[in-house]
């Protein structure tokens, strides 16, 4: 059995839909991946703990509300504090690049601008996932 | 056992989630080395009350799981949760949406949600979910809730490895009667009405109600209807009440020792036609298998003879 790629879609943040998520949860699936939907309003813990108990190779966090410069942050610290800074952070929505680069010195791998096409990304988790495991 | 497997043993035996989550995708995609580390902990195990909840999708299997696990966790209970949910027969994804209705224990440490896709393993699902239960089993968790979509035998499968089975219905099944006569109605040992807040629950019970009456089983136990509102919590005490009645059945009966011993049975099995195939698969290029294809192809042999051949050499 082939390993496959584990990805966990969260909104973070008290945005009110969560559209954009579900596209790219489905294009991911549709890539063949195993995507854990967490859906709206999840809070830096909950996602974290997600990502712990489903062992995820790449959690993408999606952002409209602008609270990214203090979400994030608590992701990856969290994420740090767990022992579990080899996971793949991506993050999408309106984010200054100012803060991109912030967030990347930060460990954030990648972030997706608005309309960025899904098969993009797609293809960045494919190129930048460790295929084996153990 | 390499020191690597030791070490993964001894943090999950100590509690350690990460290790926990990381032998759970080993299992799942069957590195080399997994089955060792699983005899290891196989020691651990055996406490646990496997609990199997299915039935058709959307009609509430989450958001019940969510809420029995809350009253297990007020009675002092650990809880692991298997959420089992369809992988595309064409790409291979899965969308695992299971943990949007769980997020009130989601936090809970005395809680461990795992999400996973069925992947169409070939008759193979019922054995990974099977690891998985172990592993939870091993990590020490009291009780153990398999989720699976009520769609096909594969499910039946899944809830099959259960001590106790709930089947989660909703108020006007019509059509869908004839479904659930379709093997439903003898592996469930709890059946759940649940969006009883909508019209039509009571009539669906008793349709149920009904359905039991006219297939009697021989265990000896009667499972009861018990009408919910998951999304509110009511009557899910209820449903905890009659869990442990059954499990007291299953204790009182023996019936528990038989369910073991299936178990056991279908474990042994399984490994041993997964052993059997991986040798089968190593060597279906080897030099004596395709010479025996030449024998068949040449005439000299017939192929049921050549098989018997071949399997004196796999014995070797
Ligand atoms: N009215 C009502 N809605 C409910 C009840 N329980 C669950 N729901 C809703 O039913 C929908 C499906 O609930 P889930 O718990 O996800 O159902 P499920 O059976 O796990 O769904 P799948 O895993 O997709 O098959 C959600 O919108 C729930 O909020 C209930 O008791 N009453
Ligand atoms: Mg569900």
């Amino acid at each position: 059995m082939a390993k496959k790629i584990r990805v966990l879609i969260a909104k973070p943040g008290l945005d009110g839909h969560d559209r954009g998520a579900k596209v790219v949860a489905r294009a991911l699936r549709d890539a063949g991946m195993e995507v854990i939907y967490m859906g709206l309003h999840q809070t830096p813990e909950h996602i974290v703990e997600a990502a712990i108990q489903e062992d995820v190779d790449v959690i993408g966090l999606s952002l409209l509300s602008g609270a990214h410069m203090t979400l994030i942050p608590d992701v990856m610290e969290l994420l740090r504090e767990n022992g579990a800074e080899d996971m793949v952070v991506l993050g999408g929505g309106i984010i200054p690049d100012k803060d991109a680069r912030s967030l990347k010195d930060m460990g954030v791998s990648m972030i997706f601008g608005p309309g960025t096409r899904t098969d993009e990304i797609v293809e960045y988790i494919q190129k930048n996932v460790r295929v084996a495991d153990e | 056992m390499s020191d690597a497997s030791m070490d993964l043993v001894s943090r999950i035996l100590g509690g350690d989630r990460r290790a926990v989550a990381r032998l759970m995708s080993m299992a799942e995609n069957d590195v080399p080395g997994v089955k060792k580390i699983l005899a290891e902990l196989h020691t651990h195990t055996g406490r646990a009350h496997i609990i199997g909840v299915t039935g058709p999708p959307g009609s509430g299997k989450s958001t019940l799981v969510d809420k029995l696990t809350l009253e297990y966790r007020r009675m002092g209970k650990t809880v692991g949760i298997i959420a089992v949910d369809p992988t595309s027969p064409f790409t291979g994804g899965a969308l695992l949406g299971d943990r949007i209705r769980m997020n009130e224990v989601a936090l809970d440490r005395g809680v461990f949600i795992r999400s996973m896709g069925a992947r169409g393993h070939l008759g193979g699902l019922a054995k990974k979910t099977g690891d998985l239960v172990k592993i939870m089993d091993a990590f020490g968790k009291d009780m153990i809730l398999v989720e699976t979509v009520g769609a096909g035998q594969s499910e039946v499968e899944i809830v099959g490895t259960a001590y106790s089975t709930i089947i989660v219905e909703v108020p006007g099944l019509g059509d869908d009667i004839q479904a659930i006569k379709a093997g439903i109605l003898e592996i469930g040992d709890i059946f759940v009405v649940n969006k009883s807040d909508l019209d039509g629950a009571d009539e669906t019970a008793r349709e149920l109600d009904a359905m039991l009456d006219m297939n009697p089983n021989d265990s000896g136990w009667r499972p009861p209807i018990i009408q919910t509102s998951a999304l509110s919590g009511d009557g899910v005490s209820r449903v905890v009440e009659a869990l442990t009645e059954h499990m007291n059945h299953l204790n009182e009966t023996g019936n528990l020792h038989k369910l073991v011993r299936a178990r056991a049975r279908d474990e042994l099995r399984n490994i041993i036609i997964d052993h059997i195939r991986s040798l089968v698969d190593a060597r279906h290029d080897s030099e004596e298998f395709e010479t025996l294809v030449d024998s068949i192809v040449a005439g000299e042999l017939d192929p049921y003879r050549a098989a018997e051949i071949y399997l004196k050499t796999l014995e070797g």
